[in-house]
């Protein structure tokens, strides 16, 4: 923000504010009013019914741009020579296709989209995270949005809106493909024999919730650790010439290796996805 | 790291997303992958089966060529029976022509003969009457010798 002094520990803390807008609490100086919250205190204090705006907008958009880019080529998909992009499209989906058969063994059509959803979106916000830190949020500042956080999966809330509807999803398929009994009994019956069956419930049902979090914490640690690194290169950048020209080398550096750590977050997202499903989907253990 | 609204906008954003792939997006696609795949499997199958078909057609024609060969190699064998025979007819009639030229031309030729030798007889019976006319100074008379000299033009 404008009026405060610029330090480094301002800086990252600013770039790792969202743009959260929400009900300004009591003691408030606007308390009982929407608004945007000034700073990373004020977004705590919304407390649960406000919104990540930034993380929102850039999740929808890019969600849409998949979209959009995936639709355009169903429209016109033709049987004969495919042209550059549809051909580009075919071999995601024919990858994806493929992941899907080698992981799920069991029959079902959602399986597929979910896990190509999955992929390019988390690839595409992941992507945001190659752009370098300050120019988008800096543009913003132009139009008078204090904080803009442009990379959505360094954003807990967007990793585990992704994790929780797949945790769902392996809780709906399990009990509908085992049974409630089924499902139960794997949880009880595994890995030690029937008489041990609280103990066996403990470390399955630590095994089954561990699952959702490690599946977001992964995508969000690796990104927010990701974008903390090129944040703070950027700072390198206030630090004269020779620090700032070193800055640029390992900024390059980083990004470059970046490229394989956002497509590779994206697929072992997907991938986890398709074991989860394909786990619940399975009749025995 | 604070959890708000965010987490149920995104889970609503997740499945909104996922169902519009689902319908919109993987079916067509899938379907286009799908009958690429047949019609490239169906443009290999159609060529296979040219390959095949010309091979057999290849088969055929080799059958064809040797049985025009066979074929031509007997009409050319009876030809030459043919002509054969062609040749010995015509050596035959050509010897009985030959035959009955020569038997012909021997015939005029003995006939010349006794045309001249009948000639020859009235030449030599007219010097013989001249001669005995010359001898006996008067005229023989022809018709009162004629039977006289018929013996002696035979005798000659």
């Amino acid at each position: 923000m404008a009026a405060e002094p610029l330090t480094s520990s301002s800086y990252i803390k600013h770039h790792l504010t969202n743009l959260t807008y929400g009900k300004f609490p009591e003691g408030h100086e606007h308390a009982g009013h929407w608004g945007f919250a000034h700073s990373a205190q004020d977004a705590q204090a919304m407390g649960f019914w406000a919104i990540n705006v930034d993380s929102m907008l850039f999740s929808i958009g890019l969600g849409m741009l998949f979209l959009w880019l995936f639709r355009k080529v169903a429209k016109t998909a033709t049987v004969d020579v495919p042209g550059g992009w549809q051909n580009f499209v075919e071999w995601i989906v024919e990858f994806i296709d493929t992941s899907v058969r080698g992981s799920f063994s069991a029959k079902n059509d959602m399986v597929a989209p979910l896990a190509l959803t999955l992929f390019i979106w988390i690839f595409l916000m992941n992507l945001m995270d190659l752009i370098a830190v300050d120019h988008i949020p800096w543009l913003a500042s132009l139009l008078g949005v204090s904080h803009l956080k442009i990379v959505s999966t360094t954003d807990p809330n967007i990793t585990f809106g992704l994790a929780l509807p797949v945790f769902f999803l392996v809780l709906y398929y399990s009990v509908k493909i085992k049974g409630l009994g089924g499902f139960l009994g794997e949880l009880a019956f595994h890995p030690f024999p029937k008489w041990m069956a609280p103990v066996n419930l403990l470390l399955e049902g630590v095994t089954l919730i561990a699952r959702p979090l490690s599946h977001s914490l992964r995508l969000f640690g690796n990104m927010y650790a990701g974008e903390m690194i090129f944040i703070l290169i950027a700072l390198m950048y206030g630090g004269g010439i020779a620090l700032g020209a070193f800055g640029g080398l390992l900024q390059l550096g980083w990004a470059i290796f970046h490229i394989l750590i956002i497509t590779l977050q994206a697929f072992i997202f997907m991938t986890l996805t398709i074991v989860y499903l394909d786990m619940a989907h399975q009749e025995t253990h | 790291m604070n959890f708000n609204a965010t987490l149920i906008g995104q889970t609503i954003t997740f499945i909104v997303f996922v169902w519009f792939c689902m319908k919109f997006i993987w079916p067509p696609i899938m379907h286009a992958l799908e009958a690429r795949r047949k019609k490239i499997a169906d443009g290999l199958a159609a060529s296979e089966r040219g390959k095949h078909e010309q091979e057999l057609a290849e088969e055929r024609a080799t059958e064809i060529l040797r049985e025009a060969k066979d074929k031509a190699g007997e009409i050319i064998t009876r030809a030459e029976k043919r002509g054969g025979e062609i040749i010995d007819e015509a050596k035959v009639d050509a010897r009985d022509e030959g035959e009955r030229l020569l038997t012909s031309a021997r015939a005029e030729i003995d006939q010349e003969i006794n045309r001249a030798k009948e000639d020859l007889r009235g030449q030599v019976v007219s010097i013989a009457l001249a001669g005995a006319g010359k001898v006996l100074e008067r005229e023989v008379d022809q018709s009162a010798h004629d039977e006289l000299l018929t013996k002696l033009a035979a005798e000659i």
